[in-house]
This record gives C-alpha cells, sequence and structure tokens, in this order.
C-alpha cells in the first residue's frame, strides 16, 4: 500500500516516498537541562497506525507535541505532511494543525458550556469555515463515531467513554492527514476504552495516520506499528 | 491513491488551496463569538468584574449629564427671557466720579430704529422703606427706592407675583411695587388689603409684588415707586441709573453700537452699555467648568475597574489553560489567542461602558426631576461611555493577553 502511495503524492504536499511524520536526529531539551528526547529517529507513512508505547517519564508525550507541530525541537530536523517544522512561522504550523492535525486528548478538552455538536464545530474554528459548514461537517463527523442521538448533550450529560468520542468527533471533522492521540483511553473503563480504540482503528483504516502514545502494553498490542521508548530514547520499533 | 482521495466525502468543504498551504484563519464575527462565549461561560464573574467600570462610567456620565441639565436649564431661561435686551448705565469718569446721564437718554433712545421696549429707573437718593414710621431710621433692611416708569416688567420680561404693575394712573399716585427680594425682608407676600409702606415719610400702598428679574436680580432688592410721583415727592432728576433696552433680536449688535452715542451724544464715553444675557451664558459655561473635579473622581473609579478587568483576566488566563492548550492544538495562533482575550477584555468593558451610560443617565434622570430642570445627557456620552469602555477593556486586556500567547501549548495541554 505504501509503495502504491508513491505515484499519487505530488499533488499533496507531503514528501515523495510518502512519509508524512519524519523525525531527524532530534533532541528535545526542556530549561533544566532535561533531555525530554535524544537523537531520534523516526518515518511513519501515510496511512499507517502507529503506537507509542513507554513508561511516563520516557519521553513519548514530548514526542506527541513535536509530531503535533506544538513544539519545535531544540536540535534536528521535523518534518510534517511536507513541512519543514524548524523553519516554518508560528501560523504556517497552526494552519498545518488547523487542517491537517486531529488530537485526541486523555483529559478530552471539551468546552462544557457547548453541546456536542458545537464542541465538534469548534474543531474547525480556526479553518476559518462558516459555522454553517463547520456544524454540517461536525453533524456527520458525530455520526461517524455513532453519537448522533448525542447531538444536542453538553458534556457533563455524557459519559466519560462518549465524551473521548466526541473528542474524537472534533479531531477527525475535518478529514485531517494525521490523527495523534494522547492516552485516549486513560481516563476511561476498559470497556468504553475497547470501544474507543476500536473507532480510532476503524477511522484511521479510511485513510488517515493514527499515532497514538499509551503506557498500555496491552493497547499498544492492536497496532500494527509499536514504537518502545525510554529515556528518550527509541528502544525498540516493532512491525506487523 | 493519493491522500485526498482517501478522504471520506461529508467532511469540511475544502476551499481551493491558495497556493500549496492552508492558512489558520479567525475571522473578526468568529473572534466576537468566542469572547462573547468565553464571558457567557463566567457570566457572575464577568458582571461584577464589569460593574468597577460601569460605575466609573456611570459616575462620569452623572456628572457631565448632571452639569449639562443645569447648563440646559440656565440656556433654556435665558431664552425665554430673551438674549435682546441690553443695559445702559453711567460709567466713571477717568479720575473714578460717577458719570451722569442726560435726561435726554430716554426719549433719544425709544426714537431709536429696531428699539422695541425702553425702561428706566432713576435712584431715589436718602428715601427708604419701613413697615411703620416707628421704626428706627437706621434701620433700612438695605431696601433701596427705585423710581420708574410703566414699562419696567414688559421690557425685564418679568412678571407679577401678587398685585399688578404701574399704569398710567397708578405712577402718578403715592403707590408702590415690592421687588421679590424687597418683599420677603419686609414679610409681605400679597398685595391685598390695602397694605401701606412708609416710604420717605410719606405712605405708600403696595399694589404689586414682582417675581424674581433673573436678567437683572440687584432690581429684587427695591421697591419701585412711579416716576412723577418722585419728581413730586422726592424731587428725582430726570437721570436714569439704568436704562432697560429690548432691541429686535436680528439687530442687537447694531443697536449695542449706537447706544452710549444716543444716550450722551456730548460724552459718549462716559456711558456703559451691557448684555445680561452674556453674563448669564458665561455663567453656564462656568458651570460646566465646574465639573472637572468630579470627573477626575470618576476616572479614579475608571482607572480602579481597568485594574479589576486586567486581574480578572489574569486569573482568567491561569485557568483557562486546558482550553488555550486545545485552541492551540486546534490551529490557533499566539495571535488568534491573544486577541481572543483582549476583545474578552475590550467586550467586557465596553458592557460596563454601557451599564454605565445607563446609571449615568438614570442618575441624571433623578436629579433633574428633583431640580425640576430639563432631563440632558449630552450625545457625545452615548458614543463615548461604550467607546472608552471598549479602550480601556483593550488596554487592561494586553497584559493577559500577552500572557496567553506566551503560553507553551503542551503545558497548558497539561494543565487539566
Amino acid at each position: 500500500m505504501i509503495a502504491e502511495d508513491v505515484g499519487g503524492m505530488s499533488a499533496e504536499p507531503h514528501t515523495a516516498d510518502g512519509v508524512v511524520l519524519e523525525l531527524r536526529d532530534v533532541v528535545k531539551e526542556y530549561p533544566g537541562g532535561v533531555q525530554a528526547l535524544r537523537h531520534v529517529n523516526v518515518d511513519i507513512h501515510t496511512g499507517n497506525r502507529v503506537a507509542i508505547v513507554g513508561p511516563s517519564g520516557s519521553g513519548k508525550t514530548t514526542m506527541l507535541t513535536i509530531l503535533g507541530t506544538l513544539e519545535r525541537p531544540t536540535s534536528g530536523e521535523v518534518h510534517v505532511a511536507g513541512r519543514d517544522v524548524v523553519k516554518a512561522s508560528d501560523s504556517d504550523l497552526a494552519g498545518l494543525r488547523a487542517y491537517e492535525i486531529g488530537f485526541v486528548f486523555q483529559g478530552f478538552h471539551l468546552q462544557d458550556a457547548l453541546t456536542a455538536l458545537d464542541n465538534v464545530a469548534t474543531g474547525m474554528l480556526y479553518t476559518g469555515a462558516p459555522l454553517r459548514d463547520r456544524r454540517e461537517a461536525a453533524k456527520v463527523a458525530l455520526e461517524r463515531v455513532g453519537l448522533d442521538h448525542r447531538i444536542t448533550h453538553r458534556p457533563q450529560q455524557l459519559s466519560g467513554g462518549e465524551k473521548q468520542r466526541v473528542a474524537i468527533a472534533r479531531a477527525i471533522a475535518k478529514n485531517p492527514t494525521i490523527i495523534l492521540a494522547d492516552e485516549p483511553t486513560g481516563n476511561l473503563d476498559s470497556k468504553s476504552g475497547e470501544s474507543v480504540l476500536e473507532l480510532l482503528h476503524q477511522l484511521s483504516s479510511e485513510g488517515a495516520t493514527l499515532v497514538l502514545i499509551t503506557h498500555d502494553d496491552h493497547v499498544a498490542q492492536g497496532f500494527p506499528r509499536r514504537i518502545q521508548m525510554r529515556d528518550g530514547e527509541i528502544l525498540g520499533d516493532e512491525r506487523q | 491513491m493519493s491522500v485526498s482521495a482517501l478522504r471520506r466525502p461529508g467532511g469540511l468543504p475544502r476551499r481551493p488551496r491558495g497556493g500549496d498551504r492552508d492558512v489558520a484563519r479567525l475571522p473578526p464575527h468568529e473572534l466576537f463569538g468566542v469572547a462573547l462565549q468565553g464571558l457567557r461561560t463566567r457570566k457572575l464573574r464577568a458582571a461584577l468584574s464589569a460593574l468597577g467600570i460601569a460605575i466609573g462610567i456611570g459616575a462620569m456620565v452623572a456628572v457631565v449629564g448632571v452639569s449639562s441639565s443645569s447648563q440646559a436649564n440656565l440656556l433654556a431661561t435665558i431664552d425665554s427671557l430673551g438674549t435682546n435686551l441690553l443695559t445702559v448705565t453711567p460709567g466713571t469718569t477717568f479720575f473714578g466720579a460717577n458719570e451722569v446721564l442726560p435726561d435726554t437718554a430716554v426719549p433719544m433712545i425709544n426714537a431709536m430704529k429696531y428699539v422695541q421696549r425702553v425702561s428706566a429707573v432713576y435712584s431715589v437718593p436718602n428715601a427708604n422703606v419701613f413697615r411703620t414710621p416707628f421704626v428706627p431710621s437706621e434701620e433700612t433692611g438695605g431696601i433701596g427706592v427705585d423710581a420708574t416708569d410703566t414699562q419696567l416688567v414688559k421690557a425685564m420680561n418679568g412678571t407679577v407675583a401678587s398685585g399688578h404693575f404701574f399704569n398710567a394712573a397708578s405712577e402718578t399716585q403715592p403707590t408702590v411695587v415690592l421687588g421679590a427680594a424687597a418683599a420677603q425682608d419686609l414679610d409681605i407676600t400679597q398685595a391685598t388689603g390695602h397694605i401701606q409702606l412708609f416710604v420717605g415719610g410719606t405712605w405708600f400702598t403696595v399694589i404689586g409684588i414682582l417675581n424674581s428679574m433673573t436678567l437683572d436680580t440687584t432690581l429684587d432688592d427695591n421697591v419701585f415707586i412711579g416716576l412723577p410721583v418722585a419728581e413730586r415727592l422726592f424731587q428725582v432728576q430726570d437721570s436714569p441709573s439704568e436704562i432697560y433696552v429690548r432691541a429686535n433680536v436680528n439687530d442687537v449688535s447694531s443697536v449695542s453700537n449706537l447706544l452710549a452715542a444716543t444716550a450722551d451724544p456730548q460724552n459718549a464715553d462716559g456711558v456703559d452699555v451691557s448684555q445680561p444675557s452674556d453674563v448669564l451664558e458665561a455663567r453656564a459655561a462656568a458651570k460646566g467648568q465646574f465639573t472637572t473635579l468630579l470627573l477626575g473622581l470618576g476616572a479614579v473609579a475608571l482607572l480602579v475597574g481597568a485594574i479589576g478587568i486586567a486581574n480578572i483576566m489574569v486569573i482568567s488566563v491561569l485557568e483557562r489553560r486546558g482550553e488555550i492548550g486545545l485552541r492551540r492544538a486546534l490551529g490557533a495562533t499566539r495571535r488568534h489567542i491573544s486577541s481572543q482575550f483582549l476583545a474578552e477584555s475590550a467586550l467586557l468593558a465596553a458592557i460596563g461602558g454601557v451599564v454605565g451610560l445607563l446609571f449615568g443617565a438614570i442618575a441624571t434622570w433623578i436629579y433633574s426631576v428633583g431640580q425640576n430642570e430639563p432631563w440632558v445627557v449630552p450625545l457625545y456620552a452615548l458614543v463615548a461611555a461604550p467607546a472608552a469602555g471598549f479602550v480601556i477593556g483593550a488596554v487592561a486586556g494586553l497584559y493577559p493577553a500577552a500572557k496567553a500567547a506566551r503560553l507553551s501549548p503542551t503545558e497548558a495541554l497539561r494543565a487539566t
């Protein structure tokens, strides 16, 4: 499948070999001298499903924020969807996040004052699309995550699993090329966790690249590719 | 198979790409919506911090409104009394001695073009007013006696409180009309029942009491007797102490220019001509000036309100780190984040400004009803109050907005 991708990529701002996320010798150092990432190299191809696994403090969250262009590396090269993150401007990266990257967080980050529909619609706020279009897309996204009956509910009326589904709908409503999920099942019981994972797998099988970080090996089992991290370094990179 | 081919149908309509990149956007109306939503989520807090601005703006609007109302009242009075009254008085010589107007002054002015009405008062020296002859002669009460003609009240646009003013018959008789303040001093409220006053050693009958003469309140302290009586009993000379001239409204200045020379052709420099409404208008303007101090106090209240808003916004930024992080993840630039908080702050204070305008208008209304004055809130306040709020809010929001924009999105996301 990856090989097939190569021919059609030129129209999209991605690298010619279908690599949508690329880290080259990336170092991330925080003030105080803590090295969260030490010379990390990763290539992730379009449509891949990748789990990044490691204990807390292993640098996996830092990796995700760098892949998501929320932070820039201290040194090294990062390319996301064909753009050079180190050189791009703040507004270029914001545009990248607005259109190409969907985030799913452990803590959901839904706004209590808004309905499920408007929470999802907010996910596309910074594309500048008119509210009507955003709501239309939000409705479709809520249908895709199986919450079409919860459209007018507010977060406090939803279960944890449903909240995370709303958050996933927010991430996918704009049809991003990349979905980045940070411990999406961390706040959920195992049953709703399972169904959220299943949903993510299903959505990414429709084309988007999925990168999920977790400390839970069991969660990572379902992924065709698993990157093991510890102390800011990649220990293993298993592919099935 | 390209990525776009993999996109499911039904998602957000993709705009045609400009060049090869998508830009994060937040149109102004969306920014307004985001700011409004931020305030609506925390209604009580927004209301309390807007109240600070409302009180400051309200105080300033009330100060401006109250002074405009009383100014409008004074100007309305002037208008009703007319601005076409001119007064002619004898001046002083170079050496400080009093000039004397010739007895031809009144008939000459009366003959002038554009003059509608002329009236004069003549002081009656050495004549005092007493309720009875038994009052000691030194207790004059400071009440002066003036002789006048039948035109005085009409020329002054004055009104009679009780009884009537002189007519051709009564001005030749020993009758007296009281100025408002003089009547009060003499404790006479009604010109009925043959009240007699002892004026310059002769009994005079009170036939009228005047209301206060707004255009020349010095007349209120006097009592008036007819000029023929004064000439007969007190040997008053035909030399007026003050002449009141009503000119045609459109010709006031041309009449004014000729008055001195007409009154005393031989010594025009010895004649003072003035326009009493000018004095009152100056007083009205002064009433407006007096409010500077109170406006300063309002400004202090505003400053405190602005600090309150800055304070609330800083707290808000700290509390909403999660939201800020999320918005950054959703594609907000730093500038989007700072303009969001700036807009919230400005909107909050602008709402405070509108509420303050209402406060001030209501306070002015209560005052104007109490003082029986017209209710005036200056038009510029309708624009200035919300605008001032907006600007104050924007300034107060600068620091919190910059703080929000500087927040690292990763830290912000970890916060919750």
